[in-house]
């Protein structure tokens, strides 16, 4: 993903990134050393760093800006007010995701993030499965009219994709087929939803996974489709089942073709400090087998 | 502080006589819509009349012009003061001002970039100007444009923190073309700004996060103009105008008075108000 920023950078002059000590977290130096004239480190600052990058983005930049997902919580009424209500072209990454921090504790983790982002009018919202996916968005994003919030993970994820995935802002991806039930994941949840599909198939259970990377502009016309020829649903995040995903996934098929929805997601309550990434999420609710449970209630509800 | 006189008496006179149309349009929009905020609007109004019929190097006809200078109203409550300007400055017609606030009209309850022509930035939140303002001048370097960027920011919100962030990083860039105006009418909506959450030193404040600093008396049009002319010259920070100013300036009884912050005049005061105004051009 910063690679391909960097790369794309190279292209693209009207790139600029902006960071808030975190660089050398987040990797953001590797664009750093390639244009440091484009490239701003503006301290523990996340308020004014969005702030600066509205100011970039009116003067003609496409500035990313680059802190934890858990910290532009920081930078809220910036967001809502210079970037979602101004409209401005800006671009924000959100790395940390979910519980990826795991070693630092819920002060470090995001589960609250795609909710509060979801609700701003004008800003689209990306969850990326892999990093192939989050380097294929970067040029998307780029030429995206408008203000963007990407959240990126920690930690590396398992590769879902090869180079020849298609991405689209705003389109989802059957990344399995299969005629029982719809999974509905994205960000690393994919992977394991994928692991949990494969799982149900020795059980005879048709599982497919759909991976919804945008969640904002939301792609309702497929997830209601999804519905229609499976008949329930399982949504699969690495956030709050309140307000994120799954929320989304709900509000769609209430309005449209309610069908039996599970959602597999934290659920209302702060993590903690784990040794391992993978420890942790199977402790707050999103574990492969979780995953299946919750196949099994939402195929039980379709029955009866 | 001491100026060369650079400015015609000429020019100097326009400009007090455009800042007085601009107060008498202020109170008009705001006894007309019976809300929005006098006294900052009234302390500001020879400060707006500086830069928008002398100073800025704006088109109306080139709204989108990269060269331009930009302008950011921070204290975007201060909005009844900046409409009129940009009418009489030619970007939307000045029958437009009395659509101000009504469901579908372009001139919002505080300043919208993406309704209003001529408005640079979306303000209303307070603090966000400098920071704002800081990127539009990295932006202006990375594209060699040699605009300046102007904010004009109340004393209230110089007790925001964000502010500060701005402040912090303008002066780390060292951006010269950042010109900020402290309308310093010292009240803010509760009371005193004194009171409420102190700002003295002020001065110092600004020195010690690397800014160049003037003080003027903000309603002493020579003093504005010279110091906005001096602060272009400053070629090494940014530069900040502390300009001292009265709340509700212009009209008697709204003058040093909290209660004006943002209140609308009933019909007798608005009368003795524009009477005032007159009377003193």
């Amino acid at each position: 993903m910063i690679e391909a920023l960097a790369e794309y950078g190279a292209t693209n002059s009207r790139i600029v990134v902006l960071t808030a000590d975190v660089s050398s977290s987040i990797l953001t130096t590797y664009f750093a050393q390639k244009f440091p004239d484009r490239f701003f480190n503006v301290g523990i600052a996340e308020a004014g760093m969005v702030d600066t990058a509205v100011g970039l983005a009116l003067g003609g930049m496409i500035p990313f800006v680059n802190t934890f997902a858990g910290l532009f919580l920081r930078a809220t009424e910036q967001i809502r007010t210079c970037v979602a209500y101004a409209r401005t072209n800006v671009k924000l990454i959100g790395g940390y995701g979910g519980l990826s921090d795991f070693k630092d504790g819920p002060t470090h983790h995001s589960i609250m993030d795609i909710a509060v982002m979801r609700a701003m009018p004008n800003i689209a919202v990306l969850v990326p499965a892999d990093s192939i996916e989050a380097k294929k968005l970067v040029p998307l994003m780029a030429q995206y009219q408008g203000p963007l919030y990407m959240r990126i993970s920690r930690s590396e994820m398992p590769i879902v994709f090869d180079d020849n995935h298609k991405v689209e802002i705003g389109k989802g991806v059957v990344v399995r087929n299969g005629r029982d039930i719809t999974v509905i994941a994205n960000g690393y949840m994919v992977s394991r939803s994928l692991e949990a599909a494969s799982l149900l198939s020795s059980r005879g259970i048709d599982v497919r996974v759909l991976n919804i990377h945008t969640v904002k502009p939301l792609d309702i016309s497929l997830i209601r489709k999804c519905a229609k020829e499976t008949g329930a649903i399982v949504t699969v995040e690495e956030h709050s089942t309140i307000g994120g995903l799954g929320s989304a996934v709900a509000e769609a098929l209430v309005r449209g073709y309610p069908v039996p929805v599970e959602m597999v997601g934290i659920a209302d309550t702060f993590a903690e400090t784990a040794l391992d990434y993978d420890s942790l999420l199977d402790r707050y609710g999103m574990s492969v087998e979780d995953i299946v449970r919750a196949v099994q209630r939402a195929l039980d509800r379709k029955k009866t | 502080m001491v100026f060369k006189k650079a400015h015609s008496v000429k020019l100097i006179k326009e400009l007090e006589q455009i800042a007085r149309q601009l107060r008498i349009d202020a109170l008009g929009m705001i006894h007309c819509r019976e809300q929005g905020h006098p006294g900052g609007a009234l302390s500001c109004a020879d400060i707006i009349s500086a830069l928008y019929f002398h100073h800025l190097r704006i088109d109306p006809d080139r709204p989108e012009w990269e060269a331009r200078d930009r302008f950011i109203l921070s204290k975007g409550h201060a909005c009844a003061i900046l409409y009129p300007a940009l009418a009489r400055r030619g970007y939307f017609p000045i029958e437009e001002l009395k659509t101000w606030g009504h469901i579908g009209s372009r001139l919002q309850g505080h300043p919208d970039r993406l309704k209003t022509p001529g408005v640079e930035m979306t303000t209303g939140c307070l603090g966000h100007g400098i920071s704002i303002g800081a990127g539009l001048c990295l932006a202006g370097r990375v594209k060699g444009l040699d605009y300046h960027t102007y904010v004009l920011v109340g004393d209230g919100e110089c007790q925001a923190g964000i502010l500060w962030e701005g402040v912090m990083l303008a002066g780390k860039y060292r951006l010269s073309k950042l010109i900020t105006i402290m309308d310093y009418n010292k009240i803010q909506l509760d009371g005193r700004v004194e009171d409420i959450m102190p700002l003295e030193p002020v001065k110092k404040k600004w020195e010690s996060f690397n800014w160049a600093t003037l003080e003027i008396n903000g309603h002493n049009m020579e003093e504005i103009l010279d110091s906005l002319d001096m602060a272009c010259r400053i070629r090494d920070r940014p530069t900040i105008i502390v300009a001292h100013t009265i709340k509700g300036k212009g009209v008697s009884f709204m003058e040093g008075k909290a209660e004006w912050h943002a209140k609308a005049p009933n019909d007798d005061e608005f009368k003795q108000a524009i009477e005032e105004l007159r009377k003193n051009g």
